[in-house]
Order: C-alpha cells, then sequence, then structure tokens
C-alpha cells in the first residue's frame, strides 16, 4: 500500500469510535467550565454517549464485514456482539459508581473522562485490523486503567496496586510487541489477513517464535496463570469501582484481542498455540480454585476465581472451531455481567470509610435487605454453574465443544474445578441466609436509582439463565 | 565493509550500554549510559537507511526525555540499597529462567530462521534511498495509509496529559497564590483606610486602636 493507491477511508463505518472520542472530548470541555461538585452533566453526558454508541453500533456494523482505514480498521458482528458487551458494562460502572466515589471524594470528571478513554481503547482493539492499531488500543486501554487505579492518592494499597500493574503491564506490552515485531519480519506486513494468508503458506521457525510473546503478552492482558500475579493485588488496592470495570470491560476486550490476534492472525498456527493455550488453561483452572478457598477478602475471593472462568474461556479458544468461539465469546460475557452485579452489591454495601470486603460483612444479609440477599444468591449460584442459571449454559457450551474435540480429561478438570469452586461461593450464599452477623452488620446505602440498576442487572443474570436462547443464538451467529 | 564495520562497533556499545543502565550504581550515571544508547541506536538506525528516524530519537529521548529523566532523578533521593535488596535474593531463580530463554532464543535465531534470505518482500516497498529519502517516504503514508494508527497515538497523548494532572494535581488549603483578575478589579476603599491623624479636625472620630495615646 502506497500513498499512490490510497483511497479515502469510509469514516460512517467506524462511526462508534468516532462518536465515543468526539464525545469524550465535549465532555472533558463541558467538565472544565462546569462548576458543579457533583459532576452531574459530565455523568448524564457520559451515560448518554455509551447508549449512543450502543445504538450507533448495532444499527451500522451488525452483519457487515468490510475493512476500512486501508486495512486498519474491521466492522464484523463478533466486533458488534463485544463492542455492545463493554459498552454496556461501562455504563453499569458508572451507574454504580457515583455515590462510592462522592463519599470517599473520589468524584472527579477526570474519572469518567479516563474511563470513556479506556472504553474507546477496547472499541479500538475490538475492531483492530493490524498489529499496530491493535497494539495501539490495548495500550489506550491499559494507560486509562493504570491512572483510575492509582485515583486514590493518599491510599498506600492503591498506589502499590497501581505501581504493580503498571511496571508488569508495560512487561506484557513490551513481550506483546517483541513478539508483534517477530511476526512483522517473518511475513512482511503488519494487516490481520495477509498476516494469516502468510502463515498458512509454511510455517516457519520464526513465526513461531513471534507467537510466544504474543500468547504471553495475551495471556497477561486476561490475567491467566501464570502470568497473574497483579490480580489479586489491583482487584483489592483498586477502588471497587474501578475493580469491576477492569474484572468485566477489560476481560470482554481480552476476549477481542485474542480472536484477531490468535484466531484471525495467527489462525493457521492453531496447531502449535493450543498446547500454550492448554497449559495456561489448566494451570489458570487449577491455581484459581485452590487459592480461593482459603480467601477472607471477597474481592481478593472474586480475583482468583476469576482464573477459573479464564481456564474455562481459554478451553474454548483452544478447540478453535466457530461454535467454541461462539461458547468462550458468550461465556466471557456473561460471566462479565454476573461480577459486575456481584460488585455492585459490594459498592452497595459499603459507605464512607468502611469497604464491605470482608466475606464476614455479608453475615445475615437476608435480614437487612432480602433483595440483595437474593441479587447475592442468584449470583454466587450462576458463577458455580448449577443449572438452570447462566453460568450453567455458559460452561456446557464450552465443555461441549471441548468434548466434541476429543479433549475429554479437560472436560473432566474443568468440572472438577467447578465443584471445587462450588464451596466457595456458596459460602458466601450461606453466610448471607444462614449467619448472624457480629453487630449490626452494613447496612445497604445508596440511591434508589442505584439499587434499582442493580436489582434489573440481578434479574437479568436470572432471566438469561432461563431464556439463554436470544444470546447463545447472537453469539454463534457472529462467528457463524 | 566499513557499513559492516560501523555496525558492528555501534551495537557493541549499545549493547554496553545497555548492560551498565542496568548494572550503574548510581542512578544519574545510569540515566547518562542511557543516553547513550539511545545515541548509539539512532546511529543504527541512520545505517540501516532510517535517517528520519535516527534524527527523532536524538532530538526526542536524547534532548528531551532523558533531559527530563535527569532532572527527576537528581530531584528525588532514592535509596539504592534498599532498591538493591532483593537482587542477589532472587539471581537464583532469575538467573536460570534468564540463560534457558537466551539458550532458546539463540537455538532459534541460529537455525537460520533470521537470516536476510528467509525475510519475505515487504509490503511496503522500500525506495532506493539515492533518489527519494526515508522522511519524504514517511511524510506519504504517515497521514494517508497510517492515518488511523496516527489519530490513535494522539489520543494516547492526550490520556497521558488528562492522567498526569489528575494523579499530581492537588488543590491545598492555605495556599497563597496570585489571582490577576481580582487585582486589576481592586478599587481603593478595598485596600486603602482613611485615618485622621491625632491633631485632626477634632470630630471624635478616631480609628486609633488605642485612642488617648
Amino acid at each position: 500500500m502506497t500513498p499512490e493507491t490510497f483511497e479515502t477511508p469510509n469514516l460512517m463505518l467506524a462511526l462508534p469510535e468516532i462518536w465515543m472520542l468526539g464525545m469524550a472530548c465535549l465532555i472533558l470541555v463541558v467538565d472544565l467550565f462546569s462548576s458543579d461538585r457533583d459532576h452531574t452533566l459530565a455523568y448524564w453526558l457520559s451515560q448518554a454517549t455509551l447508549l449512543g454508541a450502543i445504538v450507533i453500533t448495532v444499527q451500522t456494523q451488525w452483519g457487515l464485514d468490510v475493512t476500512t482505514f486501508t486495512e486498519n480498521y474491521v466492522a464484523d458482528s463478533a466486533g458488534v456482539v463485544l463492542k455492545v458487551a463493554v459498552l454496556l458494562l461501562t455504563f453499569l460502572a458508572f451507574a454504580y459508581s457515583r455515590e462510592y466515589l462522592r463519599e470517599r471524594g473520589m468524584l472527579r470528571g477526570e474519572f469518567y473522562l479516563l474511563t470513556l478513554f479506556a472504553t474507546l481503547g477496547m472499541l479500538v482493539t475490538i475492531s483492530a485490523h493490524s498489529l499496530l492499531v491493535l497494539y495501539l488500543g490495548v495500550e489506550l486501554m491499559s494507560l486509562s486503567l493504570y491512572a483510575l487505579v492509582a485515583m486514590r492518592r493518599n491510599s498506600p494499597a492503591a498506589s502499590e496496586a497501581a505501581m504493580k500493574y503498571f511496571v508488569l503491564g508495560a512487561l506484557a506490552s513490551g513481550m506483546l510487541l517483541y513478539g508483534m515485531s517477530m511476526l512483522y519480519g517473518a511475513t512482511g506486513t503488519l494487516e490481520i489477513t495477509a498476516i494469516a494468508e502468510a502463515a498458512a503458506e509454511e510455517s516457519r521457525l520464526l513465526l513461531v517464535f513471534g507467537l510466544v510473546f504474543t500468547v504471553v503478552g495475551v495471556a497477561f492482558k486476561f490475567g491467566a496463570v501464570p502470568f497473574h500475579m497483579w490480580v489479586p493485588d489491583v482487584y483489592q488496592g483498586a477502588p471497587t469501582v474501578v475493580t469491576l470495570f477492569i474484572a468485566t470491560a477489560s476481560k470482554v476486550a481480552a476476549v477481542g484481542l485474542f480472536i484477531r490476534l490468535l484466531s484471525e492472525a495467527l489462525g493457521p498456527l492453531h496447531g502449535e498455540w493450543q498446547h500454550m493455550v492448554l497449559l495456561l488453561a489448566v494451570a489458570s483452572l487449577l491455581v484459581g480454585n485452590t487459592v480461593a478457598l482459603v480467601q477472607s477478602n471477597i474481592k481478593r475471593m472474586l480475583a482468583y476465581s476469576t482464573f477459573n472462568h479464564i481456564g474455562f474461556i481459554f478451553l474454548g479458544f483452544l478447540v478453535g472451531t466457530p461454535e467454541a468461539y461462539g461458547a468462550a465469546m458468550f461465556y466471557a460475557v456473561t460471566y462479565a455481567f454476573t461480577v459486575a452485579a456481584a460488585f455492585g452489591v459490594i459498592m452497595l454495601l459499603s459507605r464512607q470509610g468502611f469497604e464491605a470486603e470482608n466475606l464476614d460483612d455479608f453475615k445475615g444479609l437476608n435480614e437487612r435487605s432480602p433483595l440483595f440477599a437474593l441479587v447475592m444468591l442468584i449470583l454466587m449460584v450462576s458463577l458455580t454453574g448449577i443449572p438452570g442459571t447462566v453460568g450453567f449454559y455458559a460452561k456446557w457450551l464450552v465443555l461441549k465443544s471441548v468434548v466434541e474435540a476429543g479433549f475429554i480429561w479437560l472436560a473432566v478438570v474443568a468440572v472438577i474445578g467447578a465443584v471445587v469452586g462450588a464451596f466457595y461461593y456458596l459460602r458466601v450464599v450461606r453466610l448471607c441466609y444462614f449467619e448472624k452477623p457480629e453487630g449490626e452488620g452494613p447496612q445497604p446505602v445508596g440511591s434508589g436509582g442505584f439499587q434499582t440498576v442493580l436489582a434489573v442487572n440481578g434479574l437479568a443474570v436470572l432471566l438469561l439463565g432461563i431464556f439463554p436462547g436470544a444470546l447463545v443464538a447472537v453469539c454463534m451467529a457472529a462467528f457463524g | 565493509m566499513i557499513e559492516k564495520l560501523l555496525f558492528y562497533v555501534f551495537a557493541a556499545i549499545l549493547i554496553f550500554a545497555a548492560t551498565m543502565v542496568i548494572t550503574a550504581r548510581n542512578p544519574v550515571h545510569a540515566a547518562l549510559f542511557l543516553v547513550l544508547a539511545f545515541f548509539n541506536s539512532a546511529v543504527l538506525w541512520v545505517i540501516a537507511g532510517a535517517e528520519f528516524l535516527g534524527i527523532v530519537l536524538v532530538l526526542v529521548y536524547v534532548g528531551a526525555v532523558m533531559v527530563l529523566f535527569l532532572f527527576v532523578v537528581m530531584m528525588l533521593d532514592i535509596n539504592l540499597a534498599k532498591l538493591r535488596e532483593g537482587f542477589i535474593r532472587h539471581l537464583y531463580i532469575g538467573l536460570p529462567i534468564a540463560a534457558v530463554i537466551v539458550v532458546q532464543m539463540i537455538l532459534v535465531v541460529s537455525s537460520g530462521a533470521m537470516a536476510p534470505a528467509e525475510m519475505p518482500e515487504a509490503t511496503m516497498p522500500i525506495p532506493d534511498p539515492a533518489e527519494t529519502g526515508n522522511t519524504t517516504v514517511i511524510g506519504g503514508v504517515l497521514y494517508t495509509v497510517y492515518v488511523y494508527p496516527f489519530e490513535l497515538a494522539a489520543v494516547i497523548l492526550l490520556v497521558a496529559i488528562i492522567a498526569s494532572i489528575m494523579l499530581t494535581l492537588r488543590r491545598r488549603e492555605g495556599v497563597k497564590h496570585q489571582d490577576i483578575g481580582e487585582q486589576v478589579n481592586v478599587r481603593k476603599e478595598d485596600r486603602l483606610r482613611m485615618a485622621r491623624s491625632f491633631g485632626g479636625s477634632g470630630d471624635g472620630r478616631n480609628d486609633n486602636k488605642y485612642p488617648g495615646r
């Protein structure tokens, strides 16, 4: 591609990203001149931006498979599913965040801006069609997240978490970039379909060499074992709303990164990376479950149990069929919405100077708030994967494709992991319903709006469990 | 021939400087070695025909970034002994792992996978340096073919500005600062108070705190 053959890009195709960037810049200026200490205008503008972006994404990109910006940007159905999930999760994070941040003196316009820019980075990653754009999208997302983790300046735990996240994240970015430079050296191009064509022709050592480093980089962004050291500290140290955002939206974006980089660009090398992803999946299943058993802090428990779910997502990836990718995507999206609600309940019970982050804080929740005890019950049962919940359908779809591909022992390992997981998830339910709190126990605080959104989120998890068909069909159609 | 010789000389200095960056005891020396490393890689780029990138590396990194870096290093009092505490303790794990990775990489490189003949044709044709310079070529594609990545890089810089201001700007109470608008708008009545002298008109008004003294 040279300037002589350059075609003017079709900007309409990239409208969701352009809309997000334009609105983020508008909110930056509006918030600068507003003297409102609650940043109400910035909040409503951000929410309107996210909802608008969802509409634009579905309207302009569903059912397409075209590239623009000289093959740097791709609009396709798989991207639409992931983007809508990311945008909805950001919407939830904002809806849960206001009172939490206001009580802790962290309600600043920059929170909305950095989160919006991180979301933009996720959209860019999901729609990337060249290694360069993929890297820039990941960096845009990560840099915003590092700053968000460090937002609580006075807290040593938050600063430590941010430093760990930043240093290890920079190392992982370096790995990713090094791998990408090897892929470029081996194929002579940055564009994803061209790399896939070059990789299909002959399997060269240099490509595999680059592949190893890219797998490391991607595994870090997922937080898969053994590249997981940052996850528990970041989950615990960051403000809960930022933890929610990292635990949900960035995982969905990481699915996009995996699909673009390993499935589309390096799909012909599936035989090579299957073993690497298999090792990561098994290690994640084992470490996640065993360490989560002994946690007394619920944020750390959710962090370690994340590895278990990442193991499941990786199981779907390593099979490599369209159905398996659809199953992995369904798993990631439903898991993200379930965990978002779980962090929402933690924020609901937290108040100024107090974080309801110990498991003991959930003792006797049923007596204080039957509604949110029920929400917690739905969430924990769904995360366990008991039949009738959305978590069960997600696990079942992944395991089905794993068994069809002939990895029966892997399915057995995964099921044993899920059974072990039942112990620590159902322990939370037991605390909520059958234990007496010491003293008063934290009361649910928060405005009606927050409580409504949270209840709707919990109800949506329940409804998805009863009627999973539509979302499954959408995820499968995205790869069909 | 002379090009090859130059390459090896500068590459050797580059590796030496990079090693010194992480082993130097004094952080200022480490920063200066980093400058040397940047300078040598710039020379390598010029030898490879990328003169624009070489000059930009010297201008931006050596000229601007590293000077700031040196300022920060000199202003902060970094306790190096504390930083190095875990170094020896973790060496026995780190060293074997690093050795394994290096051996693996040497095996890959020595297998001939990176030989010049193995390299594919570049999709972006490299023009003859004698005809068009590197700068012209980059200028031709930067705002056309690569306009999307270029804009994204700009957004990343915007995020860096927002994040650094958010993390460093703090409003403290009781800080004396100049408000030029207020200074300009001030009226005589705000600052001046007319006090009558003792031998004044004697109308009884006296602003003095100690009347009768």
